[in-house]
C-alpha cells in the first residue's frame, strides 16, 4: 500500500495553473480554425437532460435533436451520445436506433452516489441490460474525503467489471474534491482502477467544470499514458454553454494531450445548451450575422 | 461523421493598418525633432523579415554636445524649480497617453524588435505604463520615501538601454529620473529605437518642457560620447557586463554616479518537492519568455536527481507545442532573434555546447526562411566547468544540471559571475526561505518566474550590476541625500 501511495503522489501548484489556462485560453482562434473546431465540439456533444422532470416526451424530443441539429444547414454532424438517467435508458434506445449515436446513462445512485455497492452495481446491470452503451458512474466522495482511496479503487473496478463491453465514465465531482492536488489524485485512482473516461462533474454541485480542473484531469490522462500507454478520455460536464468555452478546452486538449484527443472517442462536452451555441456562432460565421435564438430548435 | 485529422490554428495577425510610422525618425532634442549634425542616418530593420522599417538619425559627438545642454538648460531654468506636484502631473499624463496608444505602441515593438505580440502587448507596453503611473505618485511624495532627509535631484543624467524590451527600459529609466526631478538624455539601442521615438511624440504631446528630456540614437560611439560628457551627472545603463565594465572604468573620478543593470545567468532550481507540471511551465518561461533576450532569464536549470527524467522528459514535450513564428500573430509564443549579431553569438554557443560534449535538444518546428529564428533549444550532460554553463548566451539556450541535496544546488546556483535573478520550485515553504536567503541574486522568484512591478526593486550582484531599479531603492539611485 505504501508503494501504492507513493505512486499517486503528485502536487498541483493553484496558481500557475490558473496562470496556464489563461494562456491557453488567450489563443486566437479564427476563421477556418474555428469553423473546424465548431463541429469537432459539435460531434463531441453528450446532449444532456438529467432533471427529476424528465419525461419520454423530452428524452424523445432530445434523440431527435441529436441527430438533426439543425436541418436548414446540411452537413453538421450529429453529436456523440445522448445522457439520461436510467429509467429513460430504453426509450432513448429505441429513439436513437439506426443513428450511431450513443446512449449513456448515469448510474450509482448518481449524483449523490450514496448508496451501498450491491444497490449501485445492480443498477448499473440493469442499465447496460437495458442498451446503454455508456455508463457514468460518480465516485464515493466522502470515502475519497476521509482518504479511503481503496475504497473508492475497489468500487470502480466493481463497476467496471458490471459495465461489460459498455464504456465507463467516472465522475470525480471535483466540486467536492475542492483542491487540485484532489483532483489528481482522484483521477489517477480512476485511471488505475478501470475508467475509460474521467468527468469533471454530475452538473448538480457548483463549481462544476473549472479550467484549472479540467487542466489537472488531462495531464493525469498524458501522464497515465506515458506510463501505461492506455489512452483515458476526458468529459468535462456541467457550465460549458458557449462555443467560445468550447473551443477553448479543444485548444486545452491540443496543447495537453495533442491532436489524438481531438475526437468523440476520447473527448466530450457533457452539457445541454453548448449544441445550440455553436450551432449560432456556425450560422454567423457562414451567413456574417448573428440570427435570434428562435430560429434554432431548443430540444 | 465529420473526422478533422488535425486540426491547426489558422494565422491570426494583429492588424497594422492603424500604427503611423514616418519614413524618418529625427532625433528629439530641446522638445524638437532635428536632423543629426552630420547628417547620418541608419536603417532600422524588422528582424522577422530583414525589411527597412524606417532610417534614424545618427547622433555625433555635436548632438551629444546639444542634448545634454538642452537637458542643462532645462533642468536649471525649469525642471528643478518646478513644484514636485506639477512635475508628477506631466508623468500621470505621459502614462496615461501611452495606455491609450497600448496598441500602436505594441504593434511598432514587435516590428522593431521581433518579440511576439503577445508579449508586447500584455507585457511591456502595461508594465511601461505601470512604471509611469508607479513614479509619478512618488513625485510629491519624495519626502515620505526618505523619511527625515531632503532628496536633491543630481542634475542631467545619460541613459543608455537595451534592445530586448526597448519601451520598458526606457519607461524604467525615464520614469524615477523625472519624478525626482532630473532631466534627461536617453539613448535606445541600435535595432530597436522606434518605440522610443514614437514616446518622444507622447512627451512632446504631453507638453513636458522642451529639453526635459531628449532622445538620441545611434551606437555605442553615441554612448561613449555621452558616458565621458563632461556635464553629465549620472549614467544609468542596462546592457552587457563589457560595456558596464567600461562605463565604471570612464566615469571612475569623475564624480559622477551611476546604476547599471548587467547581465545574468540565473540558477532556476526544481526540487523533487514541486508540483512539477507547472514547474515545467515555470522553465519554458524563465528561459523562453522574448526568446531568451532577457538578462534575468532562468538559463541554469537544476534540476533535483529524483524528478530529472520526468522533468526533461515533459519539458522537451512542452518545448514540441511552442508557435516559433509572425511574430506579429496573436498565438505565436517565440518570435524573432533581435539581429543578426545576436543569432551568431547564439549559433556559436550552440556550437560550442556541442563541442564540449553537451547532448543537445531542439524543437523540430519549422523556421521563416527570411529573418533571424532559432529554435528552443536545451543542453543536458553539461557541467559548471562548460562554457555554456558559465557565460551568458542571451537566447533560447538552456542548460540543465541535476543535483541531489540542497547546500549543493546553493553552491552550484553562486558559482557564477553573476547574481541577478533565480527561481526556487518546491511545495516547501521552509526550502523557499532557505535557498532565497543562501543564494546571491538580487531576485529569487518562488514557484514563479519572471514577475516584474514598478514598486519591486530589481538590481544585481556581482557582475550582473550596480544599484537598483523599481521601488523606493530605485527612486534612491536618482537623488542626493541631505
Amino acid at each position: 500500500m505504501a508503494l501504492e501511495i507513493q505512486q499517486y503522489t503528485h502536487l498541483i501548484d493553484q496558481v500557475n495553473a490558473q496562470e496556464r489556462v489563461a494562456r491557453l485560453f488567450s489563443r486566437s482562434i479564427k476563421k477556418e480554425s474555428k469553423m473546424q473546431a465548431l463541429h469537432l465540439a459539435l460531434s463531441m456533444i453528450d446532449l444532456t437532460t438529467l432533471e427529476g422532470k424528465d419525461s419520454e416526451g423530452k428524452v424523445k424530443q432530445l434523440c431527435y435533436k441529436a441527430s438533426h441539429l439543425h436541418d436548414k444547414y446540411p452537413g453538421l454532424p450529429n453529436v456523440a451520445a445522448i445522457c439520461v438517467y436510467p429509467n429513460m435508458v430504453p426509450i432513448a434506445k429505441k429513439s436513437l436506433d439506426g443513428t450511431g449515436i450513443n446512449v449513456a446513462s448515469v448510474a450509482t445512485a448518481f449524483p449523490s452516489g450514496m448508496a451501498d455497492i450491491k444497490a449501485k452495481l445492480e443498477e448499473v446491470k440493469s442499465v447496460v441490460d437495458a442498451g446503454a452503451d455508456e455508463v457514468d458512474m460518480v465516485i464515493s466522495r466522502g470515502k475519497f474525503l476521509s482518504g479511503n482511496y481503496g475504497y473508492v479503487s475497489d468500487e470502480i473496478s466493481q463497476v467496471k467489471e458490471a459495465c461489460g463491453k459498455a464504456h465507463l465514465k467516472v465522475i470525480l465531482e471535483t466540486g467536492e474534491l475542492v483542491t487540485l492536488d484532489n483532483v489528481r489524485l482522484a483521477s489517477d485512482i480512476a485511471m488505475e482502477a478501470g475508467a475509460d473516461f474521467i468527468k469533471t462533474s454530475t452538473g448538480k454541485i457548483s463549481p462544476a467544470a473549472t479550467p484549472p480542473v479540467v487542466l489537472t484531469m488531462l495531464e493525469a490522462i498524458r501522464d497515465f499514458q506515458t506510463k501505461t500507454g492506455k489512452k483515458i478520455g476526458m468529459k468535462p460536464a456541467g457550465g460549458i454553454g458557449t462555443a467560445k468555452q468550447a473551443i477553448q478546452y479543444l485548444v486545452m486538449i491540443k496543447e495537453t494531450l495533442g491532436s489524438e484527443w481531438l475526437s468523440p472517442d476520447l473527448f466530450r462536452f457533457g452539457a445541454s445548451s453548448l449544441a445550440n451555441d455553436i450551432l449560432m456562432q456556425i450560422m454567423k460565421q457562414t451567413t456574417g450575422q448573428y440570427q435570434s435564438k428562435d430560429y434554432f430548435s431548443i430540444d | 461523421m465529420k473526422k478533422v485529422k488535425t486540426w491547426e490554428y489558422s494565422p491570426a495577425p494583429e492588424s497594422t493598418d492603424h500604427i503611423q510610422l514616418k519614413d524618418k525618425y529625427d532625433l528629439f532634442i530641446n522638445g524638437e525633432f532635428v536632423p543629426s549634425s552630420d547628417g547620418k542616418y541608419f536603417d532600422t530593420i524588422n528582424p522577422s523579415n530583414e525589411k527597412k522599417i524606417a532610417e534614424v538619425a545618427q547622433a555625433g559627438k555635436a548632438d551629444v554636445e546639444k542634448a545634454v545642454a538642452s537637458a542643462r538648460k532645462a533642468y536649471d531654468k525649469t525642471w528643478s524649480k518646478m513644484p514636485a506636484k506639477e512635475r508628477g502631473k506631466y508623468i500621470f499624463r505621459i502614462a496615461r497617453l501611452l495606455q491609450e496608444r497600448a496598441r500602436e505602441f505594441s504593434v511598432i515593438e514587435t516590428l522593431d524588435g521581433g518579440k511576439p505580440i503577445r508579449e508586447s502587448r500584455d507585457v511591456d507596453v502595461p508594465l511601461a505604463a505601470a512604471h509611469f503611473f508607479y513614479h509619478a505618485g512618488w513625485a510629491d511624495k519624495l519626502e515620505y520615501a526618505f523619511p527625515g532627509r531632503t532628496a536633491k535631484p543630481l542634475g542631467v543624467v545619460g541613459q543608455i538601454i537595451p534592445w530586448n524590451f526597448p519601451l520598458l527600459m526606457a519607461a524604467w529609466k525615464l520614469a524615477p529620473a523625472l519624478a525626482t526631478g532630473n532631466t534627461v538624455v536617453l539613448k535606445p539601442a541600435e535595432t530597436t529605437p522606434l518605440t522610443a521615438m514614437k514616446l518622444a511624440e507622447i512627451i512632446q504631446e504631453a507638453d513636458l518642457p522642451p529639453g526635459v528630456v531628449n532622445i538620441i540614437n545611434g551606437a555605442g560611439e553615441t554612448g561613449r560620447h555621452l558616458v565621458n560628457h563632461g556635464d553629465i551627472n549620472k549614467i544609468a545603463f542596462t546592457g552587457s557586463t563589457d560595456v558596464g565594465k567600461y562605463i565604471m572604468e570612464s566615469v571612475a573620478g569623475s564624480g559622477k554616479k551611476y546604476t547599471l543593470e548587467l547581465g545574468g545567468k540565473a540558477a532556476n532550481i526544481i526540487f523533487e518537492d514541486a508540483a512539477i507540471d507547472q514547474a515545467v511551465e515555470g522553465i519554458i518561461n524563465a528561459i523562453f519568455f522574448n526568446q531568451g533576450h532577457v538578462c534575468c532569464a532562468g538559463s541554469r536549470l537544476y534540476v533535483q536527481e529524483g524528478v530529472a527524467e520526468e522533468v526533461i522528459a515533459k519539458l522537451q514535450k512542452r518545448m514540441d507545442t511552442l508557435i516559433v513564428g509572425d511574430p506579429l500573430d496573436k498565438n505565436t509564443d517565440i518570435g524573432a532573434i533581435n539581429s543578426k549579431m545576436q543569432l551568431d553569438k547564439i549559433k556559436e554557443y550552440v556550437k560550442l555546447g556541442k563541442n564540449e560534449g553537451g547532448t543537445l535538444y531542439q524543437t523540430s518546428c519549422s523556421l521563416p526562411k527570411k529573418g533571424y529564428w532559432f529554435a528552443p533549444t536545451i543542453f543536458t550532460d553539461v557541467s559548471q566547468s562548460n562554457r555554456i554553463v558559465q557565460e551568458e548566451i542571451f537566447g533560447p539556450v538552456l542548460a540543465i544540471q541535476t543535483f541531489r541535496t540542497v547546500d549543493e544546488v546553493i553552491a552550484k546556483a553562486n558559482n557564477s559571475p553573476y547574481g541577478l535573478s533565480g527561481g526556487v520550485w518546491t511545495d516547501k515553504g521552509s526550502k523557499i526561505y532557505k535557498v532565497s536567503q543562501d543564494i546571491r541574486a538580487g531576485v529569487i522568484w518562488a514557484n514563479t518566474f519572471n514577475k516584474f512591478d514598478p514598486a519591486s526593486p530589481f538590481g544585481g550582484y556581482k557582475e550582473s550590476g550596480v544599484g537598483s531599479e523599481g521601488g523606493i531603492e530605485g527612486l534612491s539611485g536618482y537623488v542626493n541625500l541631505v
